[in-house]
């Protein structure tokens, strides 16, 4: 198994689900996070002082997935999460030792 | 006594004790939001402190029997008592005595309210209420009778000041710029961000002293009368100049109107128009609202240059406000405003209103900054007046008052 981390852009967030809805991901961790790499941040002005604001607000979505559902997965959240400008995302495969249902205790491919 | 008059004074009175609410608003959403219930709370303890002892003994030292030479009042009024014959020097105004010296004490808790806006995010809280208590003795009430009682040696000079220009805006002011000196600047400013955390709220504060400042100008009529009328248009048209000019700094010199620079450009309309309210023409008015908001746009940036952190801008909006109403007020005076006032340089008066204003000018900042410092040092070498590095790290609502205001960690569960 896999634990895929897919940082996109908010507003893309609504068609990467869907997309993976319609691949068969059943379910997903999301959260609001903040991040740069080469997109600049924006500057905000209060009674004259600049502040110079570095990070940008991103959603960081979180996947386990089957080894063989990788390449699908990321070629469809690729596919939704892209605007082609600088800010896109990124996405990374860790390896996922185990995986486990709180409910009823199911473990590996099971707690899927 | 005339229902009417009092009815105005009281409703007035009303007005002027919202505005300090509005501005713990104002305040509040500018600083950040481990510090925002902090100041809130430095104003909502000026209500508190303030009020009591203006009705135990400051109304009396304010407006009793003067004891000599025009310097301070006696305690014929002390506990709000001693008025059954009138009040001295006001027997001419309709509004009963009781209503005005009630009037007169939110203008006490405001004054000492706005002086919060220096010292967020580092001063300790009993240090702050012990501050007021010995401010309001020593610095507001000797002004205060200065200027607005008629036995006051300010007033027997022909000082002209309609609602404060002296004893609320220069004095809070550059009281706070020598408080703010004593108290030294937050750790990590200018060079860390420490940008308001909710501009929302501060809008609405304003909205509210805005709506209350009405009170406060048009109020110091004491009656309904057509100088009330005079002061409450000349307070709107003053606030909406300054808004204008406060944004037309902003659009050609940075780029970006701001909504902040907005609501700061009324506020600094309505501290100038604060002396000359009763005295002024509207189209003065507008004029005066206009330099305002510029000038005060340009001296808030002056913080940054000259190293003193006077975190919400008290002295650039009030002090320098305060300063330019009571300059044009010696220029735009007229009497066919306002038939007790007087002529200032522009309307046929001569030089003389506008060099009495100016000492009064001189004296209010010299006064309250001088015997401010004092107080500042006295109480920062006793009690302390800085929280430590690690509490100003984590924020005063937490440390000072052990509550957070949205609770960012979770809520916690009750009992130990």
């Amino acid at each position: 198994m896999k634990l895929i981390v897919a940082i996109v852009k908010p507003f893309r967030l609504d068609d990467v689900k869907e997309r993976l809805k319609g691949l068969g991901v059943h379910g997903m961790t999301v959260a609001e996070a903040q991040g740069f790499g080469r997109q600049r941040g924006h500057t905000e002005v209060y009674r004259g002082a600049e502040y110079q604001v570095d990070f940008i607000p991103k959603m960081r979505i979180e996947l386990a997935v089957l080894d063989d559902q990788v390449a699908d997965v990321v070629e469809a959240i690729i596919d939704a999460a892209r605007t082609s400008s600088i800010g896109d995302g990124k996405i990374w495969i860790q390896p996922l030792e185990e995986l486990i249902r709180i409910r009823t205790g199911e473990r590996g491919p099971d707690a899927l | 006594m005339q229902a009417i008059d009092t009815t105005w004074v009281l409703v007035s009175a009303a007005l002027v004790l919202f505005m300090t609410p509005g501005l713990a608003l104002f305040y509040g959403g500018m600083v950040r939001s481990k510090n925002v219930l902090a100041v809130m709370m430095n104003n909502f303890i000026a209500m508190g402190v303030v009020s009591v002892l203006w009705a135990l003994v400051g109304c009396s030292l304010v407006f009793g029997h003067d004891v000599g030479h025009g310097l301070i009042g006696n305690f014929s009024l002390a506990g709000l008592g001693g008025m059954a014959h009138g009040l001295a020097g006001f027997n001419h105004s309709g509004a009963s005595p009781m209503a005005i010296v009630t009037f007169q004490m939110m203008f006490a808790v405001v004054t000492a309210a706005l002086i919060s806006g220096g010292t967020t995010d580092r001063i300790k809280f009993p240090a702050f209420v012990l501050f007021i208590a010995l401010w309001l003795f020593l610095v507001y009430i000797p002004l205060a009778h200065w200027v607005f009682s008629p036995d006051g040696w300010l007033a027997h000079r022909g000082v002209l000041d309609f609602a404060g220009g002296t004893v609320v805006e220069i004095n809070s002011g550059f009281s706070t710029l020598a408080i703010v000196l004593v108290l030294g600047r937050r750790r990590g400013w200018p060079s860390e961000g420490m940008a308001p955390h909710s501009v929302p709220l501060s809008l609405l504060g304003v909205g509210i002293l805005w709506f209350g400042w009405f009170g406060f100008n048009a109020g110091s009529a004491l009656g309904m009368n057509s100088v009330a009328v005079y002061a409450f248009i000349n307070t709107a048209l003053a606030a909406a100049a300054g808004l204008l000019g406060w944004l037309c700094f902003e659009r050609f010199r940075e780029n970006f109107p701001t909504s902040l620079g907005a609501a700061s450009g009324a506020v600094a309309g309505l501290v100038a128009i604060t002396p000359c309210a009763g005295f002024v023409t509207p189209m003065a008015s507008l004029a005066i609202g206009v330099l305002a908001g510029v000038i005060c746009a340009m001296a808030v940036r002056l913080k940054f240059r000259l190293r003193y952190d006077d975190s919400l801008d008290v002295l650039g909006v009030h002090g320098v406000g305060g300063l330019i109403g009571m300059v044009l007020l010696g220029l735009f005076a007229t009497r066919s405003v306002n038939r007790a006032g007087a002529n200032g340089l522009f309307t046929g008066g001569g030089i003389h209103l506008l060099s009495v204003e100016v000492l009064a000018a001189v004296v209010t900042m010299g006064f309250s900054f001088t015997v401010t410092w004092l107080i500042a040092k006295a109480i920062d070498r006793t009690v302390g007046l800085r929280v430590s590095p690690e509490d100003e790290f984590r924020g005063l609502d937490l440390t000072q008052h052990a509550e957070s205001a949205y609770s960012i960690g979770g809520m916690g569960r009750i009992g130990s």
